[in-house]
């Protein structure tokens, strides 16, 4: 085998790619290879490296330097200082404040560990970082029920907004027999603000198969599907080539490492619908219907796809399992707090100094979020408010910014942590603006269904006109809280809630 | 002339999705055309007034005709606190049509989308199947140029 004395992580999620990372990644091997360095330095392809509004950015090992902003002219000039002459070259790295503010590696990262770090397109990455233990410890040493009894003791709840405990939503379905069972993997992700799922399916696609597998084996369904939007091409390429691979290896198909199980997983693409996202929603949906919710109960853990038990689980919520099986489940609720252990993955965006990604300990306050994480807020502005939870959630101001936030303690304010974006906004953002393009965006997702979300959403939309004209009177806004209310209590699905 | 499409799909509803997708791909104006709906409702045995509901509720789909070039700006709270309306007036000014039209010359069609989870990057865009971010005003008219002359 070949030894490379250093390795050039470039990220090409979907964000960097549209910046021209493969061409840079073209144009890095040429340089290499013009400078006979071809086989001394390997480059890869990596999902987010956790920074946005750095144009591509790439990380080199063993030298952990990490540069922003690179463009094809910084090519020569990169390939000559730092892999010709060994010095980095300070014009293009990340500030070494920012670097000190984000650790570029948590040790608490389990969603998200490997992203930046391996190739999703290579099932022999993941191997190679311990990839799939979890599955054949599953499989070989463990029962369905042990798996369940693990998820449950381990405290992990759903990620998708919600925050239902996984276990027990498992512990409904596992032990029907004599049926079909399916499980669906919900990354139909289109809460504004938020994305970590797609990083997560282009950062590390082999994780979310393995927890599917995993899950599939503790409920006993034979066939699972990952509910993908139809906008995300390049997670449906990512994952489509992952399970190929692993239908190659033998971690998919027929009486998998001798167990007597068989598995399938598939992908299912979506068209374009935010209600999606609701469980029984995507259940019409893939039965080739307008995805609108159904009555609750039954629920899909008794009846989903085609009538028969169905459990559906967001991809973060998978991507943490395998984590549990293989570490345990004392580990893992030794994380974050009491009520919700583990991590969560947020989205900081705004106007915070640097934008990004993180995955921290359920129970870190917006403050440290902010001002770790997000840099602090950008030079020159300051906090008013965030808006968490994606267009669903909730706008947290001052007073809330030392909250420990999690599903459980966010409800006692009756705040959400929902999809975990964080939208923050400066003191010269005029919050009716905001709720204008909120309001408008859920009149336009509301799927008609009932009647409080339906023409509640256009009421809304109209009063909020109203006020922005400065037509309005004092009034206007007592009414609108009378009717967000009244939507609260009569609306059928989440989504009106 | 929709019987290659549908012999990649086993005749049952759940394909319907996927089928109309393909259908709607494989149309030089970008659409699902009323004669497609009859043609996928003889082969799938589902009827025609199921489709135009599937058809009309998903963001994706469209039953009118649109140009070459389907541009989807994201209206979202993160695209709309950098600024998406003032690429929208822009877009509208450049290409002299409302949102939901097409251009008279059959190049493009502009319409507004929801969340497209490019946040990071954002206003953002979609033409087709490329994603275009941290648009200004003068990058977006620039976009629509290069592709006016690249596929005129």
């Amino acid at each position: 085998m070949n030894y490379f004395r250093s390795h050039i992580l470039i990220e090409t999620d979907e964000a960097s790619v549209q910046q021209g990372a493969k061409d840079i990644m073209a144009a890095l091997k040429q340089e290499l290879a013009k400078h006979k360095l071809d086989k001394e330095i390997n480059v890869l392809e990596t999902g987010s490296l956790g920074f946005f509004e750095r144009g591509v950015c790439l990380a080199v090992y063993p030298d952990n330097v990490v540069y922003g902003d690179v463009t094809l002219n910084d090519i020569p000039q990169l390939v000559e200082e730092h892999f010709l002459k060994g010095r980095p070259l300070s014009r293009l790295m990340l500030e070494k404040a920012e670097k000190k503010n984000i650790p570029l590696e948590y040790a608490k990262r389990i969603v998200l560990e490997n992203s930046g770090n391996i190739d999703p397109e290579k099932i022999t990455d993941y191997l190679g970082v311990g990839g799939y233990l979890g599955w054949e410890k599953a499989l070989t040493e463990m029962k369905p029920a042990d798996i369940v009894q693990a998820v449950k003791d381990s405290g992990l709840r759903g990620r998708g907004g919600a925050g239902f405990p996984a276990g027990l939503k498992w512990s409904f379905t596992a032990p029907i027999e004599g049926v079909q069972k399916y499980v669906v993997i919900n990354a139909d992700e289109g809460e504004p603000g938020t994305f970590k799922d797609r990083l997560i399916m282009e950062g590390d696609p082999h994780k979310l198969l393995e927890g599917t597998m995993i899950a599939a084996y503790a409920v006993g369904a034979t066939k699972a599907f990952i509910y993908i939007r139809g906008e995300y091409k390049l997670c449906i390429a990512r994952l489509q080539n992952a399970i190929d691979q692993a239908y190659e290896y033998g971690l998919l198909g027929k009486d998998i490492f001798g167990s007597g199980f068989d598995l399938e997983i598939e992908i299912e693409i979506g068209a374009g619908a935010y209600i999606c996202g609701e469980e029984t929603a995507l259940i019409e949906s893939m039965e080739g219907n307008r995805g609108i919710p159904r009555n609750k109960p039954p629920y899909p853990g008794q009846e989903g796809v085609w009538q028969k038990p169905t459990i559906v689980n967001n991809v973060e919520t998978i991507a943490n399992v395998p984590a549990i099986i293989t570490k345990g489940s004392d580990w893992y609720q030794k994380i974050g707090t009491p009520e919700c252990p583990g991590t969560k993955v947020y989205t900081i965006l705004g106007d915070v100094a640097v934008p990004g990604l993180c995955e921290v300990d359920m129970g870190t306050s917006l403050r440290t979020i902010i001002n770790t994480y997000g840099g602090g807020m950008k030079k020159g502005s300051r906090f008013k408010a965030a808006l968490v939870g994606g267009a669903a959630g909730i706008f947290l101001g001052d007073s809330m910014l030392d909250v420990k936030m999690d599903f459980h303690n966010l409800a006692e304010y009756k705040a959400v942590l929902g999809s975990g974006a964080i939208l923050v906004l400066n003191d010269a953002v005029n919050i009716v603006d905001v709720l204008e393009s909120v309001i408008r965006f859920f009149r336009h997702e509301s799927c008609g269904k009932c009647v409080p979300c339906r023409n509640g959403n256009e009421q809304l939309y109209r009063s909020i006109k109203k006020i922005k004209a400065g037509l309005a009177s004092e009034d206007e806004l007592d009414k609108m809280i009378l009717l967000a209310d009244a939507m609260y209590k009569t609306s059928f699905c989440a989504l009106g809630q | 002339m929709y019987q290659e499409i549908f012999k990649k799909y086993r005749p049952t509803k759940d394909n319907l999705i996927y089928i109309l997708h393909d259908i709607q791909d494989n149309d030089p104006h970008n659409y699902v055309s009323e004669e497609a709906v009859q043609s996928v409702s003889e082969y799938l045995k589902v009827p025609v007034n199921h489709i135009y509901g599937v058809l009309t509720f998903y963001t994706m789909y469209s039953t009118k005709p649109r140009g070459k070039n389907v541009i989807r700006l994201c209206e979202s709270p993160p695209c709309f606190i950098k600024g998406c309306d003032n690429i929208l007036n822009k877009l509208k000014e450049t290409l002299g049509v409302e949102s939901g039209e097409t251009t008279t010359d059959g190049l493009f069609t502009l319409e507004l989308c929801a969340c497209l989870g490019l946040c990071g990057n954002a206003p953002v865009m979609m033409i087709n199947d490329e994603f275009y971010g941290d648009l200004t005003e003068d990058k977006a008219e620039t976009i629509i140029n290069t592709i006016r002359e690249e596929r005129a």
